[in-house]
């Protein structure tokens, strides 16, 4: 997966590129919106992020006339002004998504995430498995190890989210967002109260541990590899 | 392009042009006045000379007795002028008249109700006459026929006069009413210059000038004061920008310098990677949470200026206190607190700033709630009116705390020695700028162990956008 990141701030930009580099991206940095649009126009992006507050050509620039010349690679926008104009200009010529600055790299690798996987679902997976966990979303069902685990509903909500997403640190916001519709900064206990209530179904009578707390970023649920 | 004059100059001219009218009209009818005065004055001579004639003819014995007794009365008459024919033929003239010819026909008319003739001469004098027929015993079967004119150029000549007098008269009194307008205009707008020197005393740090709502007379006062009022706000806004700048440099000061120390006390020394890696996340949740209060600062500042209800619709408050009773569920049975809502209403705003705002209020009624308490949402519509209760049971709050509880960044534990607590000091003050986006209001009482917040948002109906989808 190759990712262009337009973004003049130099700082911001080279931690960009480490970030999705680490996370197995493929990735080319540019500084200026002329230099961005020509690489974008090259098509061998599967998505661009870019700043909206470039020098010269700024990012509305470069969307418009990506759109124009008929490229359709999906664009994340990252902006520094909360405005809701803001948002729905982006939107309205052709972003795919937004970020306010200034985000968590967590929230930024989700969404990136979120837009590659769009798209090429084909058959909507019905069931997911990590390890001996299995979830059957048609049956509403979870077991581990062959062992039934009851779950209300929303800590069915919050393991779908986790699986679907398997090996993908998900910070909290993100999770409130996805599993309560809570789309504004809340409290963030909730979800470590949550995690730890799913964590002691899922993981606390079993081994290995699954459901792993990333401190500073949020949580993932994937096979612990190399420390057993 | 039109020119603009100042409002002493347009008063001036105003003040001038109507006093000129004024005195213009004044003068047309005293002059017409005397116009007429002198024309009664005229015919009331000229029929007393016609009377005379009539006695005189009456009296004489023969044409010669005539002439010489209309020469005795009339003789020394000045600016008078008589003829007296008889068929056609003149019997007696005092001088020279030349009668134009349109008048002669109307001879014989009542003297007292003839109209009196008027003309002028090649000279420019103007005559006034009237004609008589006269019966006398000299010639019996025919009647005299009797001119009298008279010259008018004695009060023609005063009349002259006195416009001239009076023309001089209304140029002087009408340059001196201007010069009065002039001054009465500058000085009856003493109070605008007094107030634009108060304006530009005005600046930003020295906001507290108020226009002399006593000083000013009645119709300026009432600009005054409305001019005072904007002042008002303008201080309130501005104090309240200012504040919040200062506010926010505060805060984050705190936290920028624990990450400071932090940072540079782990460079300071060769360490373990588990140490760096402690130290870098716990930068991170910091770091988190200076971002998250930039963002609530800032939708703080956005809802407080009224800049944005983002959308509205009618909300099923139920609805959404299930949903947060959904989110707060495991928080709250951790503590082994019940969550309980009673009764149902709507309300009309923006979904997701109704959610926050009772969101901020559950989380603290969840922070503060005794173990094994309830908290509870009791919904309720008064009036028309929906009022949201958010209760929870656990220590009170003191009284002269709780005015000061919707602050920004106002915590009642100053030591902030909650460390569990990751809250920006900005939820109860973005509760209550949400509410007053919303028309609502915000109370909260603490009593006997309940602290209770309560919402009011005014009916549903109050505005006039329809509720969407």
């Amino acid at each position: 997966m190759k990712i262009l990141i337009i973004e003049d701030e130099p700082k911001t930009g080279e931690y960009l590129r480490q970030g999705l580099t680490e996370a197995s991206f493929t990735v080319d940095l540019l500084q200026t919106g002329v230099d961005g649009l020509h690489a974008a126009l090259g098509g061998e992006h599967d998505l661009v992020i870019l700043d909206v507050m470039l020098p010269g050509m700024d990012g509305w620039d470069v969307m418009r006339n990506l759109r124009k010349q008929g490229s359709q690679v999906p664009v994340l926008f990252l902006t520094a002004r909360d405005q809701v104009e803001d948002r729905i200009k982006g939107l309205e010529l052709g972003a795919d998504d937004y970020l306010v600055k200034p985000f968590s790299f967590a929230e930024l690798l989700a969404r990136v995430r979120t837009i590659l996987r769009r798209g090429k679902s084909g058959a909507e997976e019905t069931s997911f498995r990590v390890a001996d966990l299995e979830l059957d979303l048609l049956r509403r069902r979870v077991s581990r190890g062959g062992k039934r685990i009851d779950l209300t509903s929303k800590e069915f909500g919050l393991l779908e989210l986790l699986m679907r997403r398997q090996g993908e640190v998900l910070p909290r916001s993100l999770i409130a967002s996805q599993v309560w519709d809570m789309n504004f900064d809340s409290d963030t206990n909730v979800i470590e109260v949550a995690v730890r209530r799913l964590r002691s179904k899922i993981d606390d009578p079993f081994e290995p541990k699954l459901l792993q707390t990333v401190r500073g970023m949020g949580y993932v649920l994937e096979t612990p590899l190399s420390n057993p | 392009m039109t020119q603009r004059f100042s409002l002493t100059t347009r008063l001036t001219l105003f003040y001038t042009l109507a006093s000129a009218a004024v005195l213009l009209g004044l003068g047309w009818v005293t002059s017409s006045a005397m116009n007429k005065h002198f024309e009664d004055l005229d015919r009331g001579t000229l029929q007393d000379k016609i009377l005379l004639i009539q006695e005189v003819s009456a009296k004489a014995s023969s044409k010669q007795d005539l002439q010489e007794r209309l020469r005795e009365v009339l003789h020394s008459h000045e600016g008078l002028i008589v003829t007296v024919q008889s068929n056609g033929k003149r019997l007696y003239a005092t001088a020279e008249l030349k009668i134009p010819n349109e008048f002669l026909r109307e001879v014989g008319e009542d003297p007292q109700t003839q109209t009196m003739l008027s003309w002028l001469n090649d000279e420019g004098h103007q005559y006034r006459a009237l004609s008589a027929l006269v019966p006398t015993p000299v010639q019996q079967d025919e009647l005299l026929t009797v001119w009298v004119a008279l010259d008018t150029k004695l009060h023609d000549h005063f009349e002259t006069h006195f416009q001239m007098t009076l023309v001089i008269y209304v140029i002087l009194a009408t340059l001196c009413s201007g010069v009065f307008g002039w001054i009465a205009a500058n000085r009856g707008l003493a109070p605008l210059r007094i107030m634009r020197s108060r304006a530009q005393a005005v600046t930003s740090n020295k906001l507290g000038a108020r226009m002399p709502v006593d000083a000013v007379p009645l119709e300026m006062a009432d600009l005054a004061s409305t001019l005072n009022d904007m002042l008002d706000r303008l201080q309130d806004d501005f104090r309240r920008l200012s504040e919040f700048s200062s506010d926010l440099a505060h805060e984050l000061r705190t936290p920028i310098s624990n990450l400071l120390t932090e940072t540079q006390v782990t460079l300071s020394a060769k360490r373990s990677n588990d140490d760096y890696q402690d130290v870098l996340a716990s930068n991170s949740e910091e770091l988190q949470r200076l971002a998250r209060m930039v963002s609530d600062m800032l939708f703080l500042a956005k809802t407080e200026h009224g800049l944005s209800l983002p959308s509205r619709e009618v909300i099923e408050v139920a609805t959404e206190v299930q949903a947060l009773f959904d989110f707060y569920e495991a928080l709250a049975s951790e503590k082994g607190i019940r969550l309980e809502m009673t009764g149902a209403g709507t309300v009309s705003g923006d979904r997701l700033m109704l959610r926050r705002a009772l969101s901020n209020l559950l989380s603290n009624a969840l922070r503060h709630a005794a173990p094994q308490s309830a908290v509870t949402i009791q919904i309720e519509t008064p009036d028309n009116t929906t009022e949201i209760r958010v209760i929870n049971h656990g220590t009170n709050i003191s009284p002269e705390m709780l005015p000061r509880l919707f602050d920004r960044f106002f915590r009642v534990d100053k030591s902030r020695a909650h460390p569990q607590s990751d809250g920006t000091g900005l939820g109860l003050a973005i509760t209550r700028a949400i509410l007053k986006a919303h028309g609502g209001v915000i109370a909260v009482s603490s009593e006997s162990g309940t602290t209770c917040f309560s919402l009011r948002f005014p009916k549903t109906g109050a505005y006039a956008t329809p509720p969407q989808g």
